[in-house]
């Protein structure tokens, strides 16, 4: 593997919530990576541990979560061996970060300039006031905000939903990062608005070369946007792959569920496929694969934890039984 | 989940009544149950001070001015032993300070339990009258909570004068406004619920629709504003007798020995404002913690 | 904004008003006015003069007219103690007891807010604890109480501090201050941080609330993923973000602060205005009494006043509201 090329190596990852009820094992041996200018799908139900990776990535659990193991090589350098000013310095920077629910990423009681300069300030102390506020008038234009100069000037609560997860978008992008990780952005807005982000980040990644991790729960959104797909469930990764590849040839039970659960036009008048079932406690997980109590496919050799194994090259699965036959029909 | 069911399967018979779970819900804060047995003991003193004081203060035949102004441990001629020491007229502080609480205490409950009173009322009716009514009533209550009390407690002793009758008025008003705020608060709520409805339908009449369901279901945050509004009240009446705005010297509370001893601190006798500050203080603290953990217990919606 | 203000104004106007129809029913039916008003030791002659000078032989809405007529004109009665205007009286004790107030004040945000954002960031460290038992006893002392302990350790034992009294006092435009001279600073130390104490506490509460709820919001965790500093989030972030209730609180409080100057001037004997309402309880100087009333409750519709407008510029989002109105 030549790490140089990858913008980003996550290996055997795994993040803990030591609580007073026990240790929950939000992330649990994730491995991936994103290239230049790539886009990954990072797809898995609320409480699958998607947004954890993310946060660990850029050093941001909060306690008591704590990454207790693995490797974060971006750009061939440990994150986790970083101390707190390094991290810093590349948040926001180098990586940034855009948030779920855009009503309440913006500070209230801060006007937008003013929270764009310090993103800028915080990584630049001797740039200017005037090219600072240039930037962020160029960043605001990026992302298709009209008169800028007005908005600099205006309160968060002064735009609408699509207009400040915009905002949080320009945010992101100021310091020009090499990585921009998304913890699905578009699930608050509107679809019309969704569309329009999502077409915004594309062509972002496509002219600057930023990598991107987009964290979501919905395999569409994915479907258009991203070149690998990382399907996790119970805080591992269970599936990864070309987008294509996955989407048309699941190979785990799992997204296999997921795939069949998607209304979608050939499926009209059928019965929707349901996983059995409801995502397990990340407290409480099943010895051996964490999918088994759900999957129709699980017996006596799923209570030995799975490794992972490589059906077809560029492929990783977690699974005992996984489903090999290229020509099966999804959702079966 | 499964605790529960477990202890449940173990000891089928035990029927746990609401003042069990409350109580059992109460001491799970050891601070606050060991607050509830000092307020106990505070109350026991206030109640039995004559009985078990080792001196009367106020019988002049044996107060001697020869065991004026004794530090805490000295020995009378009589050989009772001053353990706070006496005051300068020779009067033992602990025995003061017995008496002292009882007048403390006396009045600050007194004038909680008739502002209770007054004040539920007031709030039940502008809860269960509305419209014109409500609102003049909540409009006066408003302001007078705009006020602090220590103010509208110094405004109304000033046009009333002192005594004792008059510092009870005086805390009575001051305290009203907080009862009846609480009682419409929460009889708002529960109006709309449907067992009022219920009585309703049963054409039963307002009177007895107001005080047996309507008060019943309004006592839990009405307890814990009467234990925090008496700490208050305490606190006040402290405050105004030190101010010697308060009770007549006749009537020596916790208020009036402190400020005895503020004349005579300066010529370094500590000890008595000293202890009497110390009883206002535990008093006054006590109550409080079990008012905070009352809150706790009471509160509807930390309960499942 | 001036639209905001306009009615803002109306309001504490009507609130004056019917404050001043309560006092004058305290003082003029609840209470007899010829006690309340009239120097005890005067004559029946003298009486019978005040009382028609007053107009207190007229119909109650006459003599409310001219009581509003010479309140306006700032006639509220000659004091019988100092035979000087009771109003003038009370106007030249404000400024000491402003001064404390406002010192006491800044003592409870200098002191209350940095120790309620540390109870905020980790509330199950022990220094947090420590911090929230020091609140709670704080609440419970006796104000009066803790006074005579101060004076009692940090006068009269250790002799650091002088225990009464304002101190050395210099003019600054043409009112008398002591926060500008070592001896006043040093008068003033004690009592203001015995006023301040249970405002302390307050502000603990107010702070530490309000820093545990914004340390979860997802604006600090973005600050954070933007990488500005530690130091940065908490300074501007969070700190923006609590100061909106604990101004708004504190403002309100600035008015209970100036009712409890009373006790603190009283243990310390601050010549302030709450002393002289003291010393007039206790001589029954009514006219002193009805002036301090009229003041402060002046004092309090202005408090409330400026502590809207306040609010309005703080927080953007009330101010946007009313400009849609």
């Amino acid at each position: 593997m030549t790490n140089q090329s990858l913008t980003l190596d996550v290996r055997d990852l795994k993040t803990h919530f030591f609580t007073k009820a026990g240790v929950a094992k939000a992330v649990d041996g994730v491995s991936f990576s994103v290239g230049k200018g790539e886009v990954l799908g990072l797809v898995g139900e609320s409480g699958s541990g998607k947004s954890v990776t993310g946060f660990s990535i850029i050093g941001l659990v909060d306690p008591p979560g704590r990454v207790v193991s693995g490797e974060v090589l971006f750009k061939g350098q440990d994150l986790l061996k970083l101390d707190a000013e390094g991290l810093r310095q590349l948040r926001g920077n180098r990586i940034a970060m855009i948030f779920q629910d855009p009503m309440m990423t913006l500070n209230p009681v801060l006007r937008v300039d003013t929270q764009m300069i310090e993103t800028i300030k915080a990584h630049d102390s001797s740039i200017s006031k005037r090219d600072a506020l240039a930037r962020a008038r160029d960043a605001l234009g990026q992302v298709g905000i009209p008169a800028p100069d007005e908005r600099l000037r205006s309160y968060p609560h002064q735009f609408s939903g699509g207009m400040r997860q915009r905002v949080a978008i320009a945010i992101a992008l100021l310091n020009k990062p090499d990585l921009i990780i998304a913890d699905e952005p578009t699930t608050a807005l509107d679809v019309t608005i969704q569309g329009q982000i999502l077409y915004e980040a594309q062509k972002l990644c496509r002219e600057t070369g930023t990598s991107m991790i987009w964290i979501t729960h919905d395999l569409a959104v994915v479907a258009g946007l991203a070149d690998h797909i990382c399907v996790m469930y119970g805080g591992k990764a269970v599936e990864q792959g070309t987008i294509d590849d996955v989407l048309d040839h699941p190979v785990h039970p799992y997204t296999r569920g997921l795939l069949g659960s998607v209304p979608g036009h050939n499926t009209r008048g059928q019965r929707l496929y349901q996983i059995p079932g409801m995502a397990p406690s990340l407290m409480n997980l099943p010895q051996g694969c964490t999918f088994q109590d759900r999957c129709p496919r699980a017996d006596d050799a799923c209570l030995i934890e799975p490794g992972i194994t490589e059906p077809v090259p560029g492929r990783a699965v977690r699974c005992c039984h996984p489903h090999l036959d290229r020509n099966e029909e999804v959702g079966a | 989940m499964s605790e529960i069911s477990e202890i449940a399967i173990a000891e089928p018979l035990k029927v746990e009544t609401p003042l069990h779970r409350f109580m059992s819900d109460f001491a799970d804060n050891k601070i606050a149950l060991v607050a509830f047995f000092v307020l106990l003991g505070i109350i026991f003193i206030a109640i039995f001070a004559p009985v078990i004081s080792p001196t009367d203060p106020y019988d002049l035949a044996k107060v001697s001015i020869f065991d004026s102004k004794l530090a805490p441990g000295t020995k009378s001629m009589d050989e009772v032993t001053f353990w706070l020491g006496t005051d300068t007229s020779g009067r033992d502080l602990l025995s003061s300070i017995f008496y002292g609480l009882r007048i403390s205490l006396g009045v600050g409950v007194l004038s909680g339990v008739i502002a209770l009173c007054i004040g539920s009322a007031i709030g039940l009716m502008a809860a269960y009258y509305g419209g014109y009514v409500d609102t003049l009533i909540m409009r006066i209550v408003d302001i007078q909570l705009s006020f602090p009390a220590i103010l509208v407690a110094l405004i109304l002793i000033s046009v009333l004068g002192k005594g004792v009758d008059k510092i009870i008025i005086a805390l009575v008003l001051v305290q009203w406004a907080y009862y009846a705020r609480t009682v419409r608060g929460t009889a708002l709520v529960e109006r709309n619920k449907e067992y009022i409805e219920a009585a309703s339908c049963l054409a039963l009449s307002n009177n007895r629709i107001v005080f047996r369901h309507l008060l019943p279901n309004c006592l839990p945050p009405l307890i814990v504003v009467a234990t925090v509004q008496t700490a208050h009240a305490i606190s006040l009446e402290a405050t105004l007798s030190f101010l010697g705005v308060g009770l007549p010297v006749t009537e020596p509370s916790l208020g009036l020995l402190i400020a005895n001893g503020f004349n005579v601190m300066l010529s370094g006798l500590y000890w008595v404002s000293f202890f009497p500050g110390i009883a206002l203080l535990i008093t006054i603290v006590s109550i409080n913690l079990v008012g905070d953990q009352l809150r706790d217990v009471l509160n509807p919606r930390l309960q499942k | 904004m001036s639209v905001f203000i306009i009615r803002r104004l109306l309001q504490s106007v009507v609130v004056v008003a019917v404050m001043s129809l309560i006092v004058f029913i305290g003082v003029n039916i609840v209470g007899n006015p010829v006690d309340m008003l009239i120097n005890p030791d005067a004559d029946q002659a003298e009486i019978a003069r005040v009382i028609r000078d007053l107009g207190l032989d007229r119909p109650v809405h006459e003599q409310y007219m001219f009581f509003v007529k010479n309140a306006l004109q700032g006639d509220l009665g000659k004091s019988f103690v100092f035979g000087e205007s009771a109003l003038k009286l009370i106007i030249q004790r404000i400024p000491a007891t402003f001064e404390l107030a406002m010192v006491a004040l800044l003592m409870a945000v200098i002191i209350g807010v940095p120790l309620g954002v540390i109870a905020g960031m980790r509330p199950t460290a022990i220094s947090s604890r420590i911090i929230m038992t020091g609140s709670i006893l704080g609440f419970s002392l006796p104000t009066f109480w803790v006074g005579l302990m101060m004076i009692m350790i940090f006068a009269v034992t250790l002799g650091w501090l002088p225990s009464t009294g304002r101190g050395d006092t210099v003019s600054v435009l043409g009112i008398e201050v002591s926060f500008l001279t070592v001896d006043g600073l040093r008068h003033m130390l004690m009592p203001a941080l015995n006023l301040a104490l249970l405002k302390i506490s307050l502000v603990i509460r107010l702070a530490r609330a309000g820093t545990r709820e914004a340390m979860h919001q997802d604006y600090v965790k973005f600050a954070r993923a933007k990488g500005l500093s530690e130091t940065r989030v908490i300074m501007v972030h969070v700190l923006k973000n609590i100061m909106i209730p604990v101004v708004t609180v504190l403002g309100l409080e600035f008015g209970s602060l100036i009712a409890f100057s009373v006790v603190t001037e009283s243990v310390f004997a601050w010549p302030g205005m709450g002393k002289l309402l003291i010393d007039a309880i206790h001589n029954l100087d009514r006219p002193i009494i009805v002036a301090y009333l009229m003041i402060i409750v002046l004092v309090f519709v202005v408090i409330n006043l400026l502590v809207d407008i306040l609010y309005s510029v703080l927080d953007p989002r009330v101010r946007l509201k009313d400009a849609g109105q």
